[in-house]
């Protein structure tokens, strides 16, 4: 197929409708509404259920009955609006619930603003929720990765049966670049999807069958048996944390002084960046977590070349990802940030810049 | 021997946890009766709130969602939405559907969402150990109103029934109370009604229930009955505030 030029919101919408979303539940907010007004357009057309909830609460509720049912079901929201979700993210992770989840992130705290920002690592990461729970956080760094991501977020969801957030940001919601879409999946393969899950969701009780009586819940009131859920999702989360590692390497050598971590846009100015000292002569490297949950941890020490005089984390944040990077290095060389907040973006001459002053030191 | 009453299908064989004379156990028969009397058990689906009725995923012997509180229309909402050849019910308190889940059942009611809600009013939090909810008559004492609901400091209960009242799309509102066999023979009619009109895909229906919490008001099941006869029932007055079936 050929390559299309399109948004970043409106590339992750059409690429989940070809893998079989046919059910969004959201609430318009900037820099996202691209994405629900596409999602808006195109649904009816698929014979698909779109519907504007009255918030982000009801959106993620409403995900919740959808994805009870076993049926592939997505929301999408920017910053505030995800806050608003986690007590339903929550209920989602416990009752285990396959889902996907589209953050394209603003600047914050509060209302902050509607610039690209990366603030949200820790509230995807390491909680956000209540509980003892982990999302899993694929992070794009282009229209092309957002929209692959769509199809890869929603087998992921299905296979462990776990919510799944694609963590974007308002650059790549906003921005314009060539894509490529997948073939879309047919009507009759869209349904027969949900049978995957007939063991366990909601349906009508066929005649004739033995009755069956599924629950969806997350409510566990004997501590004893509490312990045990959490227990086998614990273990579920070992499997994720072994079989769904996912990071790029560019530049990697035993020649690098320098080794970049960063993801998502701001992996991409660093790799502007990384280029320009190269032609200069100097190698430095660079580690992009692209899922973010699970993290990397042994890959990005094993990236430590023998020359790496310092780890630079470059982040559109105040340092998040960075405390995952400080446990991968685990004090091997020292570990540097620098960062932009409030929607400002920093660009390849900055970056140029902070990496030429650490080369020199 | 003659069986002159037995458990509708629509009940699980799981016991109840409701306190000796309360009234949500009368409830939910009604509300497994009326899928019973409909042939529905085989398609219906429901969801239960936060509260004492929080095992109703339990006890509806059918495929279940237990909701966060308050959100039930919401998750009922992408129940439907998905398995559009199925019905779905939501049962709810006071506190669940008219304090922290406001926004979720005037929403669900002004699309003329199709499902049918079952709204027990108690005029308490049960759950919680009693605490002032929504419904709490004036003046009455709850853990967290001690000297009695003030209305000039938190406001007057909420009827529910009449700000949906108020909205295009519903189809049926009715309110009825359980607080004596007469009125639940009233109440088993309207519960049916609703069932019979979700089975139809006519829309949106709400029954509210009016009830007892004999535990957290503090009075014996007979005596709370007639506490509520005579302070809830001059409020919340029992009737049928819409019926576009009977129109
Ligand atoms: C988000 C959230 N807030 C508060 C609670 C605590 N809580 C549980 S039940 C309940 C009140 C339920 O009252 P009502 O809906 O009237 O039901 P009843 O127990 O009276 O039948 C509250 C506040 C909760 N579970 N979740
Ligand atoms: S606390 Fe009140 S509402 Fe709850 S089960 Fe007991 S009597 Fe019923
Ligand atoms: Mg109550």
């Amino acid at each position: 197929m050929a390559k299309i030029l399109m948004k970043g919101n409106e590339a992750v919408a059409e690429a989940a409708i070809r893998s079989g979303c046919r059910l969004y539940f959201a609430y318009p907010i900037t820099p996202q509404s691209e994405l629900i007004e596409y999602m808006a357009r195109m649904m009816p057309k698929v014979n698909g259920v779109f519907l504007q909830a009255e918030s982000e609460v009801a959106a993620i509720n409403m995900v919740y009955g959808a994805a009870g049912c076993g049926k592939r079901v997505m929301t999408s929201s920017s910053s505030p609006g995800i806050s608003l979700k986690m007590e339903g993210i929550s209920y989602l992770a416990g009752a285990q619930l396959p889902c996907v989840i589209i953050n394209v992130q603003r600047g914050g705290p509060g209302l902050g603003d509607i610039q690209p920002a990366q603030g949200d690592y820790f509230q995807a990461t390491k909680g956000g929720g209540h509980g003892d729970y982990r999302l899993i956080v694929m992070a794009p760094s282009s229209v092309q990765e957002f929209a692959d991501m769509a199809s890869q977020a929603f087998d992921l969801a299905d296979k462990y049966l776990n919510p799944v957030m694609i963590l974007a940001d308002g650059m790549l919601g906003q921005m314009m670049e060539p894509v490529e879409f997948k073939t879309p999946k047919t009507d009759a393969e869209i349904a027969d999807m949900w049978l995957q899950h007939k063991s366990w969701c909601i349906q009508p009780n066929e005649d004739g069958d033995k009755k069956h009586h599924h629950e969806i819940n997350s409510l566990e009131i004997d501590p004893v048996m509490l312990e045990k859920h959490v227990n086998k999702l614990y273990e579920k989360y070992a499997v994720i944390e072994k079989n769904e590692l996912s990071f790029e390497k560019y530049n990697i050598s035993d020649d690098n002084e320098i080794l970049c971590v960063a993801w998502g846009t701001a992996s991409r100015v660093v790799k502007s960046a990384i280029n320009e000292v190269k032609a200069q002569g100097k190698s430095v490297g660079l580690i992009r977590p692209i899922n973010v949950w699970p993290f990397p941890y042994e890959d990005l020490c094993k990236a430590i070349g023998p020359n790496v005089k310092k780890v630079y984390v470059f982040e559109l944040n105040t340092g998040q990802m960075l405390d995952d990077v400080k446990i991968a290095v685990a004090g091997k060389v020292p570990v540097d940030f620098w960062g932009k907040v409030g929607g400002v973006v920093f660009t390849p001459a900055e970056i140029k810049e902070k990496l030429e002053q650490a080369l020199k030191e | 021997m003659q069986v002159i009453a037995t458990r509708p299908e629509a009940l699980t064989d799981v016991p109840f946890t409701y306190c000796p004379g309360c009234l949500h156990g009368v409830a939910h028969r009604l509300v497994a009766e009326a899928i019973d009397e409909h042939g529905l058990i085989n398609k219906m689906m429901g969801v239960a709130p936060v509260g004492c009725s929080v095992f109703a995923y339990k006890f509806f012997n059918m495929d279940m969602a237990e909701a966060a509180h308050g959100r039930a229309p919401a998750v009922a909402t992408g129940m439907k939405r998905a398995r559009p050849d199925m019905h779905v019910f939501t049962y709810q308190g006071d506190g669940d559907l008219a304090a922290i889940g406001t926004a979720e059942i005037v929403h669900a009611a002004n699309r003329g969402e199709h499902m049918s809600v079952f709204f027990v009013n108690n005029a308490i939090y049960g759950m919680t150990g009693g605490q002032m909810a929504p419904t709490t008559l004036p003046e009455m004492k709850t853990t967290t109103s001690p000297y009695g609901r003030k209305t000039d400091d938190v406001g007057f209960p909420i009827r529910v029934c009449e700000l949906l009242d108020t909205l295009v799309a519903p189809y049926y509102i009715e309110r009825v109370s359980l607080l004596s066999p007469a009125d639940i023979l009233k109440a088993k009619k309207a519960v049916s009604k609703a069932i019979k009109y979700n089975k139809e895909g006519r829309g949106f229906t709400f029954v509210e229930l009016i009830s007892t919490c004999p535990t957290n008001w503090g009075l014996d099941p007979l005596k709370s009955r007639d506490w509520a006869k005579e302070h809830m029932l001059p409020f919340f007055k029992p009737g049928c505030l819409r019926d576009k079936g009977a129109e």
